[in-house]
């Protein structure tokens, strides 16, 4: 028999709205209340007193390259471990370990293990990896090695990646030969086909999505810049999730990468379609130095990562929930649409938003307890905590009988 | 019958709720012996369960060893939609406090056999060893539960076709859309009510003072329902001065100078 945890004195997004209600939890799923007490006849076993926390759900970023010094694209496998633990003290409860462009030898090293897992105290969930590359434009390589670029040849798909298994999302640039094929594979299998490092147009950009690729690549990062006769891949922003293919697109909000006028115009224009991803490299979290990005050298200066000895940013140093915070100050967006930007639209993104991203009944209890000002004060995983603040868990757990 | 004026609709629902904390403290409930609580729901009553919810927080009053029986529930709308009153016990009062759900007890809308239901209802309250203290409000045509005018004062528990001034009046809770309003409740009948041993009603605001005047002020009669009340032993009407509009300055000034004895039916010992 489980035990049911009744969660009260916080407010809770819950259906867009923040609202004072209690949050039930009963085998690890968001319970509704009217179940447990008037069919299951329960009073709730644990009584958990939040202070007047603000529970959102779980943070989930969908592109992060590693953290702690651990580069996925480099890993041996031990490091996955390591980033999963630690990216519970940020309220990310679930992720994709995203890869950049790397050699077929390295895809079938690195990608077996990059297995799809549940959260729980050992860390966040893995919900596949997020393969960046190798099809992608040389024009647009960002911080991507040159060599390591492929065009999509018959079959190269598979002989590239080796297997589909581990893959939950791969970014590619559409205007590649074969890229519309290769995303109609993709999409069938389930696999989220990503739009970037690309210098398409918006036509071409169109027919992608037609084909099943539903998702943008950290907007405005490598691709072409808006022209207002030829909008390119950022024209797509204007397809709103209320339209037929819903679009949805990848932010950098972290203050380098994104300019707040350029965070404001994607955010005017399609509020529902917009998730803020870290795009974080192994570097975040550690000091000033030299670091591995992909097969590139990567220069740490002032928690700003550079290609070394260039002034080419390559990828982020902001956890996503300073990313929020920051999207919330930059653009004077509601807390509302900042906290489903890093939770119900990645959610939605993957199509899991029946578990993940939500606090509905029946999703996963993978919550976060926020401060007044935003901040993580607790984690939890499947109604467990996971993390908490040494001093400001922003709980008191009461035990009934 | 005792008529408690209170300043305001606040007040109103502090006296309720510190009065029903005093009688389960008084009646020093337990295992082998249950307080039975009959309950309202509706607008007035949301301040009393409030104040219950802060009085069980701080530690004033358990509701461990109480029975509750609601008064009345729609017909054939889901338990979970926002306008039912289980949806409304859950959310205002149950889930806040220490009350065991297999002690709670409101009449089942969705029941296949209605009728089978209401008497089951009224076994249940039997069983329960009758009704200790029965809160219930008034509308402002004179109903308690679903009693509307007309209704027999020696009613029992019972299916109610609703009138048609009820459903307009309730559509706002429906999408104003008079349609989707139950056209059915069930509900506890003036009688069941008459049975409890103490019965307090509340009413505020000046729409519900012509309503207080007929219940009080003029004789018994079975088109404004809570006048039978008057014939209860141990009645207690709780208003705010608005209620009071329509009443005598005579029948003001007399329950207003009774307000000291008043207060001492909530005091702590």
């Amino acid at each position: 028999m489980t035990l049911v945890t009744k969660y009260f004195n916080c407010n809770i997004l819950r259906e867009g709205k923040i609202v004072a209600e209690d949050l039930w939890v009963d085998n690890g799923q968001i319970a509704n209340p009217e179940v447990i007490f008037y069919d299951k006849k329960k009073n709730p076993d644990i009584e958990i007193d939040c202070l007047g926390s603000l529970i959102i759900p779980g943070l989930i970023d969908l592109q992060i390259n590693g953290a702690f010094g651990i580069d996925f694209t480099h890993d041996s496998g031990e490091g996955l471990e390591v980033v999963r633990k630690g990216l519970l003290q940020y309220g990310v409860t679930a992720f994709c370990p995203t890869i950049v462009s790397t050699t077929s030898l390295n895809y079938r090293k690195i990608l077996p293990k990059l297995k799809r897992c549940h959260g729980s105290q050992q860390g966040a969930a893995i919900l596949g990896a997020h393969v960046e590359g190798p099809f992608i434009s040389n024009l647009k390589l960002g911080a991507h090695n040159m060599s390591n670029i492929k065009t999509l040849e018959d079959n190269n798909l598979f002989n590239t990646y080796g297997s589909l298994e581990n893959i939950g999302i791969v970014t590619l640039a559409p205007e590649l030969d074969g890229s519309m094929e290769a995303i109609k594979i993709l999409s069938n299998k389930g696999i989220v086909v990503s739009l970037g490092h690309t210098s398409t147009n918006m036509e071409t950009s169109l027919q992608a999505i037609q084909n099943g690729a539903s998702f943008i690549t950290h907007l405005f990062n490598a691709m072409v810049p808006f022209h207002h006769r030829e909008p390119g891949l950022l024209g797509l922003i204007t397809c709103l999730p209320s339209d037929e293919k819903p679009i949805f697109f990848g932010i950098i909000a972290d203050g380098t990468h994104t300019h707040p006028a350029a965070l404001k115009i994607a955010h005017s224009v399609n509020p529902k379609g917009l998730v803020l991803v870290t795009d974080a490299i192994s570097a975040i979290g550690l000091p000033d130095g030299i670091h591995h990005l992909g097969d590139e050298q990567i220069e740490v200066k002032n928690s700003k990562a550079y290609i070394a000895n260039t002034n080419t940013l390559c990828g982020s140093m902001t956890f996503l929930d300073e990313c929020m915070r920051y999207f919330i100050s930059s653009t004077n967006c509601s807390i509302v649409e900042a906290i489903e930007a890093v939770t119900l639209h990645p959610a939605q993104v993957l199509g899991i938003q029946h578990c993940k991203g939500t606090l509905n009944y029946g999703a996963d209890a993978d919550f976060v307890l926020l401060g007044t000002k935003l901040n993580v004060q607790s984690t939890w995983i499947n109604g467990k905590c996971v993390f908490e603040h040494k001093n400001k868990p922003g709980y008191i757990m009461k035990k009934t009988t | 019958m005792r008529l408690i004026i209170m300043n305001d609709a606040d007040k109103v629902s502090e006296w309720a709720a510190k009065y029903i904390v005093k009688r389960i403290k008084d009646f020093n409930p337990g295992p082998d012996r249950y307080f039975v609580l009959g309950l309202p729901t509706g607008g007035t009553p949301l301040g009393m369960y409030k104040y219950l919810k802060n009085y069980y927080t701080s530690g004033q009053v358990s509701f461990k060893y109480v029975k509750t029986f609601n008064m009345d529930e729609y017909v054939g709308i889901p338990r979970d939609h926002v306008e039912s009153y289980h949806y409304y016990m859950l959310t205002n009062f149950f889930t806040h406090v220490d009350i065991n759900p297999r002690n709670t007890h409101i009449l089942d809308g969705n029941a296949a056999d209605l009728q089978a239901e209401c008497l089951r209802y009224e076994q249940q309250i039997k069983e329960a060893g009758g009704v200790h203290l029965f809160v219930g409000g008034i509308g402002p045509d004179g109903h308690i539960a679903f009693n509307e005018p007309g209704s027999s004062l020696a009613s029992r528990t019972r299916v109610k076709t609703l009138a048609s001034e009820t459903l307009e009046a309730n559509a706002r809770f429906f999408d104003n859309d008079v349609n989707k309003v139950p056209k059915q409740a069930l509900t506890v009948g003036v009688g069941t009510i008459m049975d409890a041993e103490t019965v307090m009603i509340l009413t505020t605001g000046s729409h519900k003072a012509f309503a207080l005047h007929k219940a009080i002020e003029e004789g018994v009669n079975h088109m404004w329902t809570v006048s039978a009340f008057q014939q209860h032993p141990k009645t207690i009407i709780v208003c705010d001065e608005d209620a009071t509009m329509e009443l005598k300055v005579k029948t003001v000034k007399y329950f207003k100078a009774l307000g000291a004895t008043h207060e001492k039916l909530i005091e702590d010992d």
